[in-house]
């Protein structure tokens, strides 16, 4: 049984050295939540010989924007970015480098490139003016993988229980279901061969990633 | 599967959904003027009604709105959705409103028997003399048995009972199997019970229970009898052999009803996969080919799914029109829009046309399947339209000896002729009711067997028999088998084949005069028995179908059914080819006219008119005898008519009784052969009608799926998600052990080499209470709540004063539920005037949020507040200790880190390490720390640099257990664990955390409930073992006394955490007990083991009870 003199021998008085020593701190470049998984998705890539295409899209700019649909916000936003906000559940409306995605009746995920994150959103709070409306970073939030190649559909079909066949999820359509056995954001591409988007939470992107890599062993070699 | 029709996505899967219970029962407008019965009305009292209910449901995994749903809790139709905050609509007005796809009866209509086309097996077969099978020529009537033909090649001669030409074999391709230890050939296209038969093998095991030798019964998944476990290359137990295609170096074993699970892991891959049709077909008979080719070039989504190597059904058991399918199959292989699916079972059919199928896509490659390749996959098909072409099953007749190996379903033995190429036997009896037997013996004959008699119950079995005594068979009209001989051929320890057939007059109720008197006896191996058709309903079942009993097939047949759905073909009742056909055509058409698609006209064969039945069958189950125990029902469970006898003796009234009482129908083959057998025996016995006795109920699957199989992936890694933060990967290399918290991994200790977790974990907290530790916290949800509102809102969600808060500064909250019981904690940062970031516990960060939105969309819409997760938009870095003052602000220049410019609870923004940072003065120890927020991106770098600028004050990574002791010293609770839901923040001790002030909060009213300020309330309190180094295992009861009274003993509470504290020297505990409080000081027992370890009740706040060392 333990006692109070074994507690206090276990008490160590300062020991900095007895951990392995950091490496040392440089100027780390950011690190996405997919930057490990690289090779793995792109051994894949070329093992399928093209028919599945897996890549991380890292540091997206992505913006949750909430506001009234039916006030004056929505318009003056849409015409201030130059991309409408879709009104369509589950549509998208791409603009140059941004799309709009529908989220909720009330809500959207503004999609841009790296970085612009401050930008955009300063431009929609002077656009909304006095009407209330929130902006929500979270850029980091989700990272999105790039599914795509001709069997693209098929190993998705692996696990969402949507029907993904352009004639119900073409160009345009995006949705928010589950993958596998977590909650992601799809994205049709703006042509059908040209794939999916999977927008996945990054603490479930490692997850999302194995179960994909183990979905896509049938379309290996 | 239920799809739930979400106002704004449209229909979805179910499991995207939760549930919120009844709707329409607002939130009090002002719950302090109830009385406590009202209040408790409002908390504990919801309708529970059978019928249209109206609920609160959210589509959780989709758009995260709460919407209002009319369900029908019998049915569990969803008759209505609509938005929160709409009146529901009126429930009639609903019903129609909600079905615009006819979910009433759709049924096949079914095909009036003409004067002499009496229903019967869409087997049928032409006329014997035209016999003309596409399988080559037969030699003709008599010819003679394959083994005197000298026209065999090696295969034959190993093969005796193979026919030379006869068959869809390849007899390029033989295959060597392994049976019972002995070695065979057989060919390409068998299934292991037509090779076995090929090798003159019809014996494969014997019963369950009685020990009885039973052999091969039939060709198909019905089979009861010929159930094999497969050794090599890949074990697997349980399969029929009727089922099992054959492939090089397979070896099996027979059953004696049981088999054996494989003692290693399974190493097949298996999976799943989501299909979406406009037309699902089940089964690719003729029924399911013509409905197929009708809509093969619709442009509708067509699947087709068979659980056969090849399309054609009972086609290829009668060897008629192959030609018909092989086009219509080259047809649909190039039809852009059909999918056909060969070796796949559709085994359940659940709502909302949700069925799931499963594909056997290596096992008949053996050794050769490749190891990328799932073995079995799953498929889950959402189908607007489905055509049920399932066919039927020929029915046995009980008498006695029935069971003997030798005794086969007649059109089963036609199948293996025909099929597979394969004689079951050389002598045979044909024992009927019916005309589809008939067809099945001169099959036979055609093929060599010596087909002796065909013995009819029927006195005038009518056409059918002229043309078999044509074909030189005699034909004993008005005759039952009464019993069978069996003898061990060659070796003792050999066959114990059928040797002979007793036939008896049959006068509908037998003699015992007519049985003497008729009384014959035939030699035989083989007798080919058939007591009509049970077309196959159980998918239909399962779809919710109601079954009704046709008179003229004496069978159940399909009925109505409120799914999208039709039958056709034998499934329906269909027993002639003609109809079937016609059947199919006409399902299909209007599945498709119904989805806006064009029926085609497709080409049919045309059946020979003489093929048709001509005189009805003879509804017969059992022949009777005086000795029923060796008549056989179930021969899969052994039950015989004397059992059903002993049942309904026994008081057993109905089907659902005698199943239970008797077993019957309970085994692997779920009584597909003897069901209805079973159901007409004991409607006898009760002397009542078989249409009113019903069936048992069908359940899925219809043949058994592995657990493997239904799996899929999900096992091993991928059974659970695992959720990782952004440090994760620095964790694995510093050898950290993970706790499971919630999906999360996280850091649970950092052991050094040869530390056990009790050693490190005192290192980790001494370390915190001494100088400086860091842990990651990043897994703790975060939720961004924004809008005018956001105060308001915050302050109806939290017990404590929120919108008081000023910007820059934190609060600590507690959430609780309307019956006033903690819910979760945390704490609250104000970022702007319109915006607060709100933390939760790492598992009920997804529940905080549902919980918000469901207050905001349903109760509180007018608020303009909206809320979002921003649990990984953030990496959290929890520095703790009284050298963390110093690691920040050697890495934060720009940050005035004295404890006046940067005080506990507030927050500030600076870059640390060069990181753009969020930085709050909170602690989760007592001790001074902070909580670095950064990007999760950075996270690693700022992870680092606090390492290397803690390196000289030795800063040690900590896990969760420390986490815990250095919270518990300080008497904070971990919700979930301290408390279990019936916890209020007063039985916590923190009444300073709930509002007086506040008109209201959730949780308020409740406070004023005669329960809530009960004396003997439990509370958490601290607990001191007497002994400092007795642990006390988290769970264990409190008692008052020293020794143990008769029980029951009167139980004080239990321990809720339990530690070793390195700051205090000793072990210490956590408990909820009973008027606590007021017992500190006080000494209680906890019975550990066999003893009583005496502790004392203390403060839970046992470390800085002052609360010096928060400020450094």
């Amino acid at each position: 049984m333990a006692d109070t003199t074994t507690l206090s021998a276990a008490r160590p008085h300062g020991a900095p050295t007895s951990l392995p020593s950091p490496s040392p701190v440089s100027a780390l470049s950011p690190v996405s939540p997919l930057a490990h998984e690289a090779g793995r998705l792109a051994a894949a890539t070329r093992t399928s010989g093209g028919a599945i295409r897996l890549a991380e899209l890292p540091f997206l700019t992505q913006l949750d924007v909430r506001l009234d649909s039916k006030g004056a916000a929505a318009d003056a936003i849409g015409l201030a970015l130059d991309l409408p906000l879709p009104l369509a559940p589950n549509t998208v409306v791409r603009a140059g480098r941004s799309v709009a995605l529908w989220l909720g009746p009330d809500e959207w995920l503004l999609v841009g490139p790296p970085g612009s994150e401050r930008d955009l959103e300063s431009r929609i709070r002077e656009a909304a003016g006095d009407e209330p409306v929130s902006v929500t970073d979270v850029s980091a939030q989700r990272t999105t993988l790039l599914v795509t190649g001709p069997r693209a559909r098929d190993l998705l079909a692996h696990g969402c229980a949507l029907d993904l066949h352009p004639r119900a999820f073409g160009p345009g359509r995006c949705a928010q279901t589950t993958l596998g056995r977590t909650q992601v954001v799809l994205v049709a591409r703006d042509e059908p061969r040209a794939g999916f988007w999977v927008l996945v939470r990054s603490s479930f992107a490692g997850y999302l990633t194995d179960w994909l890599l183990d979905a896509a062993t049938e379309y290996m070699g | 599967m239920l799809l739930i029709p979400c106002p704004w996505c449209g229909p979805r899967d179910e499991a995207e959904f939760h549930y919120g219970g009844q709707a329409h029962v607002p939130y009090p407008q002002n719950p302090s003027a109830l009385t406590d019965e009202e209040w408790a009305r409002y908390l504990f009292f919801r309708d529970n009604p059978k019928g249209p209910f109206a609920e609160r449901w959210n589509h959780g995994a989709g758009c995260r709105r709460w919407f209002n749903a009319v369900r029908d809790t019998g049915t569990n139709e969803i008759l209505a959705v609509y938005r929160a905050g709409e009146e529901p609509p009126a429930i009639e007005e609903t019903r129609r409103a909600a079905t615009p796809n006819p979910v009433s009866a759709v049924t096949s209509p079914r095909v009036t028997p003409s004067a002499t086309g009496e229903p019967r097996t869409a087997s049928s077969a032409p006329p014997a003399l035209e016999d003309e099978a596409p399988s080559g020529p037969t030699g003709g009537l008599g010819a003679e048995p394959p083994e005197h033909s000298g026209r065999g090649g090696a295969g034959e001669e190993s093969q005796p009972f193979r026919h030379p030409t006869r068959g869809r074999v390849n007899r390029d391709a033989p295959l060597a199997f392994t049976f019972d230890g002995t070695e065979y050939q057989g060919y390409e296209g068998d299934t292991l019970a037509s090779a076995l038969l090929a090798n003159g093998i019809i014996h494969t095991g014997t019963s369950i229970r009685l020990g009885r030798p039973r052999g091969i019964f039939s060709a198909g998944p019905e089979e009861p009898n010929a159930v094999i476990q497969i050794e090599a290359p890949f074990p697997e137990p349980m399969l029929p052999a009727t089922t099992v295609e054959l492939y090089d170096g397979l070896a099996a074993t027979g059953l004696p009803g049981q088999g054996r699970l494989a003692t290693t892991p399974d190493p097949a891959r298996y999976d799943a996969v989501h299909a979406h049709c406009d037309l699902l077909i089940v089964g690719a008979g003729p029924a399911g080919l013509a409905a197929a080719a009708a809509a093969a070039r619709t442009g509708a989504r067509v699947i087709l799914a068979d659980d056969r190597p090849e399309p054609g059904g009972s086609l290829l058991g009668t060897a008629e029109h192959l030609d018909w399918v092989e086009a219509t199959s080259a047809h649909l292989d190039a039809a852009p829009d059909v999918r056909v699916l060969p070796r796949t079972t559709v085994f359940g059919y659940y709502d909302d046309n949700h069925l799931l199928a499963v594909e056997r896509r290596t096992n008949h490659l053996g050794a050769a399947a490749p190891e990328n390749v799932s073995r079995e996959r799953v498929w889950r098909i959402r189908a607007r339209r489905v055509v049920l072409a399932t066919g039927a099953h020929e029915r046995s007749l009980a008498f006695a000896d029935n069971d003997r190996p030798g005794v086969m379903l007649a059109a089963s033995a036609r199948t293996y002729v025909n099929r597979h190429g394969v004689l079951p036997g050389r002598r045979a009896v044909v024992f009927t009711t019916n005309d589809s037997a008939y067809a099945a013996a001169l099959d036979l004959t055609a093929a060599g067997v010596d087909v002796t008699a065909i013995v009819d119950t029927r006195p005038y079995p009518g056409e059918w028999a002229e043309r078999a005594r044509a074909a030189g068979i005699e034909v004993l009209a008005g005759h039952a088998v009464v019993g069978t001989e069996g003898t061990v051929e060659g070796t003792s320890e050999g066959d114990p084949r059928l040797t002979a057939v007793t036939v008896a007059l049959y006068e509908g109720e037998p003699t015992e005069a007519g049985r003497t008197a008729g009384q014959r006896e035939f030699a035989a191996d083989l007798l080919l028995v058939s007591g009509g058709w049970n077309p196959v309903a159980q998918l239909f079942s399962q779809a919710g179908g109601k079954l009704r009993y046709d008179d003229a097939l004496g069978a159940f047949v399909p009925d109505t059914c409120r799914q999208a759905v039709e039958v056709a073909g034998s499934a329906a009742g269909a027993m002639d080819l003609p109809s079937v056909l016609a059947q199919g055509v006409g399902a299909a058409s209007r599945a498709l006219a119904a989805e806006g698609y064009a029926p085609e006209a497709p080409r049919l064969p045309v059946p020979d008119p003489a093929a048709r039945p001509h005189t009805p069958p003879m509804h017969v189950y059992a022949i009777p005898d005086a000795s029923d125990t060796r008549s056989f029902v179930d021969l899969q469970r052994d039950v015989s008519v004397d059992d059903l006898a002993r049942a309904t003796g026994a008081g057993m009234r109905s089907v659902e009784h005698t199943k239970r009482y008797t077993t019957a129908g309970t085994a692997n083959d779920q009584g597909k052969t003897s069901g209805l057998l079973a159901g007409g025996i004991v409607a006898a016995l009760l002397g009542v009608d078989i249409s009113a006795l019903g069936t048992t109920t069908f359940r899925p699957p219809y043949t058994p799926v592995s657990f493997a199989t239904l799996a899929g992936r999900d096992r091993g890694a991928l059974h659970d998600p695992i959720r990782t933060t952004a440090l994760h990967a620095w964790h694995v290399e510093q050898g950290a052990l993970f706790e499971n918290v919630g999906q999360w991994k996280r850091p649970w200790y950092y052991p050094l080499p040869g530390e056990d977790m009790e050693t490190a974990v005192l290192r980790e907290c001494a370390a915190a209470r001494d100088s400086v530790a860091f842990m990651d916290a990043s897994t703790l949800g975060k939720i961004d709540v924004q809008g005018p509102d956001a105060g308001v809102f915050l302050d109806l969600l939290y017990t404590n004063m929120m919108s008081t808060l000023k910007v820059g500064m934190i609060r600590y909250g507690v959430m609780c539920r309307p019956d006033g019981m903690v819910f979760d904690d945390g704490t609250v940062i104000r970022l702007a005037p319109d915006r607060f970031l709100v933390t939760t516990t790492t598992g009920n960060a997804a529940a905080v949020l549902d919980w918000m939105e469901e207050w905001s969309q349903t109760e509180w819409p007018d608020l303009r507040v909206h809320c979002t997760s921003v649990t990984e938009q953030w990496a959290t870095v929890a520095l703790v200790g009284p050298r963390s003052r110093d690691v920040l602000g050697s890495l934060a220049p720009q940050l005035a880190v004295a404890n006046a410019d940067f005080p506990f609870m507030a927050w500030r923004e600076t870059p640390v390490a060069g990181i753009d940072a969020r930085v709050c003065r909170i602690s989760f120890s007592g001790e001074l720390a902070y909580e670095i927020n950064v990007s999760p991106w950075e996270a690693r770098a700022l992870w680092e640099a606090l390492y290397e600028a803690g390196a000289p004050y030795g800063i040690t990574p900590y896990g969760t257990e420390t986490m815990h002791v250095l919270r518990a010293e300080k008497g904070y609770p971990i919700i979930g664990q301290d408390t279990d839901g019936t916890v209020t923040p007063q039985d916590l001790g923190m009444s300073w955390v709930v509002s007086k002030k506040k008109p209201d909060f959730i949780g308020k009213r409740s406070y004023a409930r005669a329960d809530a300020v009960r004396p003997d309330r439990k509370h958490l309190v601290g607990l001191l073992p007497d002994d400092p180094g007795t642990f006390l295992p988290e769970g264990t009861q409190l008692v008052a006394d020293s020794v143990l009274p008769a029980p029951p003993v009167p139980m004080l509470g239990h321990v809720t955490s339990s530690y070793r504290s390195a700051a205090l020297g000793r072990t210490f505990a956590l408990a909820l007990i009973k008027g606590g409080r007021e017992r500190v000081g006080e000494r209680l027992y906890a019975p550990v083991g066999d003893r009583l370890v005496p502790v004392t009740v203390a403060s839970p706040v046992l470390y800085d009870p002052e609360g010096a060392r928060r400020d450094g």
